[in-house]
């Protein structure tokens, strides 16, 4: 198929309704409104259910029901809506139910700003909503990936019996982009769990209670198994001219392209820089930072918030190099001469952090 | 010999968690023997809520999901949406549908949302033990109002009945009460319609079922009946507060 | 590697401008980008996109110092004349500019694009003739890609009115520095 111009919003809600997503459930919220506005218009003619929610808290609920019944559901929302969704997100990943959450973060804290942000990392990696879950967290860094990464979103969801979240920015939500939608069959699994009315059969129960500790720990237990085999087997990254680099950039999404744009600029001045882009924020690419941390590199984490995938940089890095940092914040978005500026005074200037 | 009485099938064998005089069990019979009734179970898919009666999806013989609190309305909506002809219902206490889910139940019933509620009202929260509930009445001693519900403090007891019937999108409300057997066999048909409601596609029904909590209440079962008789009928009237059947008739 | 900033009134069709160079240049297998400003500015307030066309991939889509900028209103000059890059290409709506420009190493392109517009019997269609002008100026992406876009970048309801798009098009490319 040939490439067409899209915005990174509208090729989520493309790339959902091909993927087989049949429900979708949500509420208004800049800037991430091309998405429901798009379902809107064409999930209802291509077999699906579309229905504007009364609130986000309404809307993960409805979710939650669908999900429930073994149909592939999605909602979608921009980060004050992802606080108000926590709730039944922890209910989602304790239920166990397949279904994809879009976040396409704007600045905050508080009803912040509406431009684009990746403050809400700690939120979808580390939590979000009560107890011990995990969401698996998918971070496109162009209007392609949104496309594929919604796609295997679904996929990843049935496969693991998972909430998955593509956690974007309203920067990758508003900019267009050439993207192509590749043909491929949707990976649909039997879901003998779903409650779609007990017909000859015994009932299903969709349920997260469970009052009994030890029972409970049981459960509990099994939830870390999975989430230990969703590590083992989905980890994902992208490495750029990493073998010889003195300096690794951490990044991912915009602060990402970014990034790699300053690479670029550092190279052609013959200074020896690389960059991680993890795409998997959880379960995240420890591996090759470890790898990289041989004691004799530097890292430089780029984000767009006060300094989040910066731990988990500092934890895979475990002391092995100094690890250094850039950000912008309030909806502001680094530029690859900035950005290039720190690498300068790092390597040239001997910076120390 | 013939049988006279026997648990419905939509019923477990679980036996069930709820305190002795506690209505919960009737509300549950009446639920489930509609269902038999209408032979519906095999394609019924239940919302259980949180309160009293969050374990329901162990009692009702049929698909159940467990919704968080208030939000069992939003998840009956997933379902139903998705799964248009199957049968759909929540069973929610007072806390759960007239406090922190008042935006989903209105919600539902102004979408017209084709499900059924049944909806117990027992002027408390049973489940933390005790505390007021926005059903609770003037006066009435909880251990959240130890000294009585004061309109100063907690404003008025809401009836969501009479709220919900003036919503263009609700098909049925009806309020009832258990608080003696002809009663129950009122609120047993009450439900049966609700549910009919569902199947002709008629849109949101929801049935107020007044009842007790003798614990909470700190009365012996009998006197539990009583008091809600001579204090919660008088403020929640029984009757009917929207029937679209019955003003098509009328037309 | 072209970074070129489009601004005016909401209303002007300036996200359309963006989105037809950046169309043309997919077209022409190039690397593109159009991020457009975004919030509560939807009709009426002040309004721009960046467009971004290279010949490999593109970082960042924001454009901080274009090479280029088509201006369509008096407020958008005041806020980007400053930030273009010496030599720049600056094309801009002299109908509705009437104001000295201030730099004086850009390559400066007034058009009368109202007044054009109008005399083609639709102001609306301002927009393609300082877009006509751009492109003989600029020469970024070829007439024939943009003319190739306006199909696939207007909504269906205006596919009436492309001929006349494609005349707005050519009567701006008459208008050279």
């Amino acid at each position: 198929m040939a490439k067409v111009l899209m915005k990174g919003n509208e090729a989520i809600a493309e790339a959902a309704i091909r993927a087989g997503c049949r429900a979708f459930y949500g509420y208004p919220i800049t800037p991430q409104n091309e998405i429901p506005n798009y379902m809107a218009l064409h999930l209802p003619e291509r077999g699906g259910v579309y229905l504007q929610a009364e609130s986000e808290v309404s809307a993960i609920n409805m979710v939650y029901g669908a999900a429930g019944c073994g149909v592939r559901v999605m909602t979608s929302s921009s980060s004050p809506g992802i606080s108000l969704k926590a709730e039944g997100i922890s209910y989602i990943a304790a239920a166990e139910l397949p279904c994809v959450i879009v976040n396409v973060m704007r600045c905050g804290p508080g009803l912040g700003g509406i431009h684009p942000s990746q403050g809400d990392y700690f939120q979808a990696v580390k939590g979000g909503g009560h107890g011990d879950y995990r969401l698996i967290v998918l971070a496109p860094g162009s209007v392609q990936e949104m496309a594929d990464l919604t796609f295997e979103a679904f996929d990843l969801a049935d496969k693991w019996r998972n909430p998955v979240m593509v956690l974007a920015d309203g920067l990758l939500g508003q900019m267009m982009e050439p993207v192509e939608f590749i043909d491929r069959e949707p990976q649909m699994v039997p879901k003998p769990w779903a409650t779609t009315g007990a017909e000859g059969r015994k009932p299903n129960i969709i349920n997260t209670l469970d009052i009994v500790p030890e029972s409970l720990e049981k459960r509990n237990y099994a939830l870390a198994e999975k989430y230990a085999r969703i590590a083992d087997e989905e980890t994902r990254w992208q490495e750029y001219k990493i073998e010889d680099a003195d300096l690794i950039i951490a990044a991912y999404g915009t602060s990402a392209r970014a990034a790699r744009s300053a690479v670029d600029m550092a190279r052609e001045k013959g200074m020896r820089v690389g960059l991680i882009r993890p795409i998997s924020l959880w379960p995240f690419p420890s591996a090759p930072f470890a790898e990289a941390a041989d004691g004799t590199r530097q890292f430089l984490v780029v984000e767009m918030s006060m300094g989040q995938l910066i731990e988990d940089v500092r934890l895979a890095v475990n002391g092995r190099g100094v690890v250094h940092f850039i950000n912008r914040l309030g909806g502001m978005v680094p530029t690859p001469p900035e950005i290039y500026s720190k690498i300068e005074a790092i390597l040239q200037g001997g910076e120390v952090q | 010999m013939m049988r006279v009485f026997e648990r419905p099938e939509s019923l477990t064998e679980k036996q069930m968690h709820y305190c002795p005089g506690c209505t919960h069990g009737i509300i549950h019979r009446l639920t489930a023997e509609a269902i038999d009734q209408l032979g519906i179970r095999e394609k019924t898919i239940g919302v259980a809520s949180v309160g009293c009666s969050v374990f329901a999806y162990d009692y009702f013989n049929c698909d159940m999901q467990q919704a968080a609190h208030g939000r069992a309305p939003a998840v009956a909506t997933g379902i139903k949406r998705v799964l248009p002809d199957r049968v759909v219902f929540t069973y929610q206490g007072d806390g759960d549908l007239a406090s922190i889910g008042t935006a989903e139940i209105v919600h539902a019933a102004a979408r017209g949302e084709n499900i059924t509620v049944i909806f117990v009202n027992n002027a408390i929260y049973g489940m933390t033990s005790g505390q007021m509930a926005p059903t609770t009445l003037l006066g009435q001693k909880t251990t959240t109002t130890p000294r009585g519900r004061t309109v100063h403090d907690n404003g008025y007891p809401i009836r969501m009945s009479e709220l919900l019937a003036t919503l263009d999108g609700a098909a049925y409300i009806e309020r009832v009460s258990t608080h003696d057997p002809k009663h129950v066999m009122q609120a047993g048909k009450a439900i049966k319609k609700a549910f009919t409601m569902q199947l002709e596609g008629r849109g949101f029904a929801l049935v107020e079922v007044l009842s007790t909590c003798s614990v909470n209440w700190g009365l012996s079962p009998q006197e539990a009946l009583e008091w809600m008789r001579d204090n919660m009928v008088p403020y929640y009237p029984l009757g009917v507060f929207k029937d679209v059947t019955r003003e098509e008739e009328q037309a | 590697m072209t970074e070129i900033i489009i601004a005016g009134f909401g209303g002007q069709g300036v996200l359309v401008m963006g989105q037809l160079l950046a169309y043309a240049g997919m077209l022409e297998s190039k690397e593109v980008t159009w991020y457009p400003s975004y919030g509560p500015e939807q009709r009426g307030g002040t309004c721009n996109c960046s467009v971004v066309i290279s010949e490999r991939e593109i970082g960042s889509p924001i454009v901080v110092e274009p090479d280029a900028a088509i201006i369509m209103n008096r407020p958008s000059l005041d806020r980007f004349e400053p930030m273009l890059k010496p030599g720049g290409i600056l094309v801009y709506n002299s109908t509705l500019i009437d104001r000295e420009l201030e730099r004086t190493d850009l390559r400066v392109i007034p058009v009368p694009a109202n007044e054009v517009a109008d005399e083609l019997g639709n102001t609306r269609i301002a927009n393609m003739v300082a877009l006509g002008a751009f492109l003989e100026a600029a020469k970024v992406v070829s007439p024939k890609s943009i003319v190739e876009s306006l199909s696939h970048v207007l909504s269906e309801r205006h596919h009436g009115l492309i001929p006349l798009n494609v005349q707005a098009l050519e009567r701006g490319r008459a208008y050279q520095y």
